[in-house]
């Protein structure tokens, strides 16, 4: 079985709520170590992600994709804006104009997504950026993909993959971003970027796992 | 949380229509996507200077457009920096024919969302260079780090590059100005109390009522170090040996400093600081020949202060010296 346009839409969909549900959580996080206002920002872009999705019903996954990496860079702002849309844009360019993606066409579109950061952000892994749940999630995409996983499959290996790298941040020293500013006293917060990661993909895997 | 506001989402919306109505000779407020440009924009044959970042630094960004200074400013949400076609839409609309300078303060949000509005922008075919600014001292692992902040030194900047714009200097020389301009500057900074973002609702970080923040940005990220509040003196010397250490400034170096409150600071202490920091820098042989004093780079409503010095040739002081005609500085 393959996702199509419509299953990614309401993958797009739960993923706002969930972006809109732990949007406090987010805000507090960052509070912690960087300026206050992640919470804010995801859920101001993924709630402008779902009004674009009122106004058009893209056809394939790439097209929805695309729809929300250009409404991200667009409402987003600070550094999650570039980064997320970039993530999504990627994503979107190796979907390309398939009608349904399967495990592996969905593993290479993440695995695009990261790489796309990456090179946006220039972040390393264990700099304690949302990298450090992205690299883990698509490798273990990948290997799920590889053993022939479904769709489905391959974003819950993607999910709990993030989950464990997005807790992997919480001892580690900023060295990217605002809250590599507090030095040492990084140490001992979640990164709220590598903590959207996980909410995001896990938003992600429910919707798969229901279908 | 108590502020003189009706909707914390709605802040900078509301803030920039009062701009619109307080200033109609001068400014020209755009909406969705917010900029805003100077009234008689776009000059011709004039390099445009734009810049921007998140609100809540005002009179930075959007107090300084003007002539003589910015050609558009591009304000985000608050302590978020603007978004790319934000910026393309205000660059479109101040570019005379003659390239935009973007200036960028040296935060990871502002130079993702800059650089890639100026790809789009390139595409259009206007000639576009950057400058980031990284005056902060405070950050010293700069090596392997996103860097420096920008700070206070996007000010003086902002008003140097505008003068060079306004005689007519074309990109290239605008932005060789920029770059020296950044390469002379540094600032450091420090807090009293922390601010509180409208969407957030409470104060971004907890600080004692004993204690003070060394070395804090201007989204109220902790500094250096937090330490027991000390007299006057004390905190002068704790911004400025720093700075001095840095660049060097050297006995006889010819500077402009600049005493800038965070927003809470009054003037009375605000003078005050920038007596001691002119008494602290003539016995160290650092002739101060140009001075800029009161709250133009703020972080909401913090208690605290910064001081940036920067080094003046002939050609620097003069362009400071041209005229300028903004909302939040003017001579």
């Amino acid at each position: 079985m393959s996702c199509t346009a419509r299953e990614v839409t309401a993958a797009v969909r739960r993923g706002a709520e969930v972006m809109s549900a732990h949007r406090d959580e987010l805000v507090e996080l960052d509070r912690a170590i960087g300026d206050g206002d992640h919470g804010e920002n995801m859920d101001r872009g993924f709630r402008a992600v779902v009004a674009q999705l009122e106004l058009a019903e893209p056809a394939t996954p790439g097209a929805v994709l695309k729809l929300v990496a250009t409404t991200l860079i667009s409402s987003v702002g600070g550094a999650s804006g570039p980064l997320f849309g970039t993530a999504f844009l990627r994503a979107a360019s190796t979907a390309g104009d398939a009608e349904s993606l399967d495990g592996t066409a969905l593993a290479a579109s993440l695995r695009a997504g990261v790489d796309g950061v990456v090179a946006r952000g220039k972040a390393e892994p264990e700099d304690k950026t949302m990298i450090d749940a992205l690299l883990p999630a698509v490798r273990a995409a990948e290997e799920s993909a590889g053993r022939g996983g479904e769709p489905a499959g391959t974003l819950s290996a993607a999910a709990e993959a993030a989950e464990v790298g997005a807790r992997s941040t919480v001892p580690l020293v900023a060295r990217k971003g605002r809250a590599s500013y507090l030095g040492d006293r990084s140490a001992g917060h979640l990164d709220p970027g590598a903590r959207s990661v996980a909410l995001l993909l896990a938003a992600f895997a429910d919707v798969e796992g229901a279908e | 949380m108590k502020k003189i506001i009706n909707a914390p989402a709605d802040v900078v919306t509301d803030a920039l229509r009062g701009m619109a109505a307080a200033h109609p000779d001068r400014l020209r407020v755009h909406l969705q996507p917010d900029f805003v440009t100077r009234v008689d924009a776009p000059v011709s044959d004039k390099v445009a200077v734009v810049s921007g970042g998140g609100s809540g630094h005002e009179p930075l960004h959007v107090g300084f457009v003007g002539s003589g200074m910015l050609d558009a400013a591009v304000p985000g949400a608050v302590f978020t920096s603007p978004t790319p076609d934000a910026v393309q839409a205000a660059v479109r609309e101040v570019d005379g024919g003659a390239g935009t300078l973007l200036v960028v303060k040296n935060y990871t949000g502002d130079v993702l969302n800059f650089e890639t509005a100026a790809e789009l922008t390139e595409a259009e075919n206007i000639g576009v260079r950057t400058v980031v600014v990284q005056d902060d001292v405070a950050v010293q692992d700069s090596t392997n780090t996103a860097g420096r902040r920008g700070v206070g030194g996007t000010v003086l900047l902002e008003k140097i590059v505008g003068a060079a714009a306004a005689r007519g200097h074309d990109l290239a020389s605008c932005h060789e100005i920029a770059e020296r301009v950044s390469a002379g500057v540094r600032s450091m900074g420090m807090a009293l109390t922390a601010p509180t973002v409208p969407h957030v609702g409470e104060p971004s970080f907890e600080l004692a009522d004993y204690e003070m923040e060394i070395g804090v940005g201007i989204h109220a990220e902790p500094g250096r170090e937090r330490v027991e509040l000390e007299s006057a003196d004390r905190i002068v010397r704790r911004l400025l040996e720093p700075i001095l250490e840095d660049l060097p400034f050297r006995e006889g170096d010819e500077v402009l400093l600049f005493t800038n409150s965070m927003g809470g600071t009054p003037p009375t202490e605000l003078y005050l600081a920038h007596g001691v920091a002119e008494r602290f820098l003539a016995e160290r042989g650092v002739r101060v020949t140009r001075r800029l004093v009161g709250p133009y780079i703020t972080s909401l409503e913090m208690q605290g202060m910064s001081f940036t010095l920067l080094k003046l040739d002939d050609e620097l002081r003069q362009l400071w010296d041209a005229p300028v005609n903004t909302p939040a500085l003017t001579w």
